[in-house]
């Protein structure tokens, strides 16, 4: 389907010949009258202008927001439930959770002391595969933002469309476990670049790997030269602690954007 | 992976500016760093205008290829890999994207329904 043609400043353009008419020796116009109307105007721009709207909520109400991703099967509900068990008495935190169906992940997380608006994503602009801003200030009406400070979004378990979507945070956080392999930046560049802190997972298991922590650091780094990298094991609990102060920090308004 | 709701939104971003007319060509600038299958693209767009009132529409796209600006050396080059934004000349990730990232509506066509 389609022709590509290369410009001479390196475009290409494709021109989808399907099944209409037109006269294809006169590219001057399609059709009888037709008027070319110039537009500029970014695809993005409907969710981008409510992913601003969602962070002067969050601001107004002094909250920070941390859009939370991951591959499915990283460890990223035990994690936030962990997270949750530490941060009870210190911050009121709100999750938004985000789950193509089910109330499964919500479940795991009730009674830890932090309010949870559960958001299934068979609705929205993009549908099952992430979290847009539309859908998260949907789920903002689940919380009782003058009550909290921290906002914690868990988007759906994806490695690529949630990388594309803006839904209103202050930072991006992801988690990485060691058993989806060394080569997982390479391949989802987008994803990795866009996040300010990476959760290395599941570090536990590296003996029984062919890779170290330090080859997956690495390979992080080959994307993102910037990001926090933790080693943690949300199993045994080894390297929560950084994660939590980091969490803490961010939480407390202490932790800017290097970006 | 979600290019049927990329659809709607194209959609969503055309119809105001066709104002009721008949929409024969839209015309959207594709960076190769948006995750986004041209071909998929393409296919799903022929699902979506027909809901939209423009079944006429045809969709072009103008494929951006990526570039980035090293900092460590200097470059700025073309990316071919799919995989990597690193620095084809030095390696380096220590770099900045100058083009790739595009994703807009540029024109239409439009004509008075006859």
């Amino acid at each position: 389907m389609g022709r590509f043609h290369r410009h001479e400043d390196g475009t290409v353009h494709e021109h989808d010949h399907g099944d209409h008419d037109h006269d294809h020796g006169d590219h001057s116009g399609y059709h009888t009258g037709s008027q070319r109307i110039e537009v500029l105007e970014a695809i993005f721009a409907e969710n981008d202008n409510l992913a601003a709207l969602n962070r002067r909520a969050f601001d107004a109400n002094g909250i920070r927001a941390l859009n939370l991703m991951s591959s499915p099967g990283s460890g990223k509900t035990t994690i936030l439930s962990a997270t949750l068990d530490e941060l009870a008495g210190q911050f009121a935190v709100g999750v938004i959770e985000g789950d193509i169906a089910t109330d499964l992940d919500a479940a795991k997380l009730a009674g830890r002391g932090a309010q949870i608006s559960l958001l299934n994503t068979s609705e929205g602009f993009g549908g099952e595969c992430h979290l847009d801003a539309p859908m998260v200030g949907r789920a903002l009406s689940g919380l009782d933002l003058p009550a909290l400070d921290l906002v914690i979004i868990e988007n759906v378990g994806n490695l690529v469309c949630p990388a594309e979507f803006d839904v209103g945070e202050h930072a991006k956080a992801m988690v990485y476990s060691v058993t989806e392999g060394e080569d997982k930046p390479l391949k989802y560049p987008v994803m990795f670049r866009s996040v300010d802190v990476v959760l290395l997972n599941k570090v536990d298991l590296v003996p029984h790997l062919d890779a170290d922590v330090d080859t997956y650091a690495a390979r992080v780094r080959e994307v993102n030269p910037t990001a926090t990298i933790l080693p943690v094991s949300a199993r045994t609990g080894a390297g929560m602690d950084a994660w939590f102060d980091w969490l803490r920090a961010f939480a407390s308004g202490r932790w800017i954007s290097e970006i | 992976m979600h290019e049927l709701s990329l659809c709607q939104a194209i959609a969503g971003v055309v119809k105001p500016h066709a104002a009721g007319r008949r929409v024969d060509v839209v015309r959207v600038r594709l960076g190769a760093l948006r995750q986004v299958v041209p071909e998929t693209l393409s296919f799903c767009w022929t699902l979506v205008r027909d809901h939209h009132d423009m079944p006429e529409a045809e969709l072009e796209l103008e494929l951006v290829t990526a570039a980035v600006a090293c900092r460590p050396c200097g470059r700025e080059s073309d990316i071919e890999s799919r995989f990597s934004v690193c620095c084809p000349n030095c390696g380096s990730a220590d770099v900045s994207v100058v083009r790739g990232e595009e994703f807009l509506v540029t024109s239409v066509d439009v004509s008075e329904r006859v």
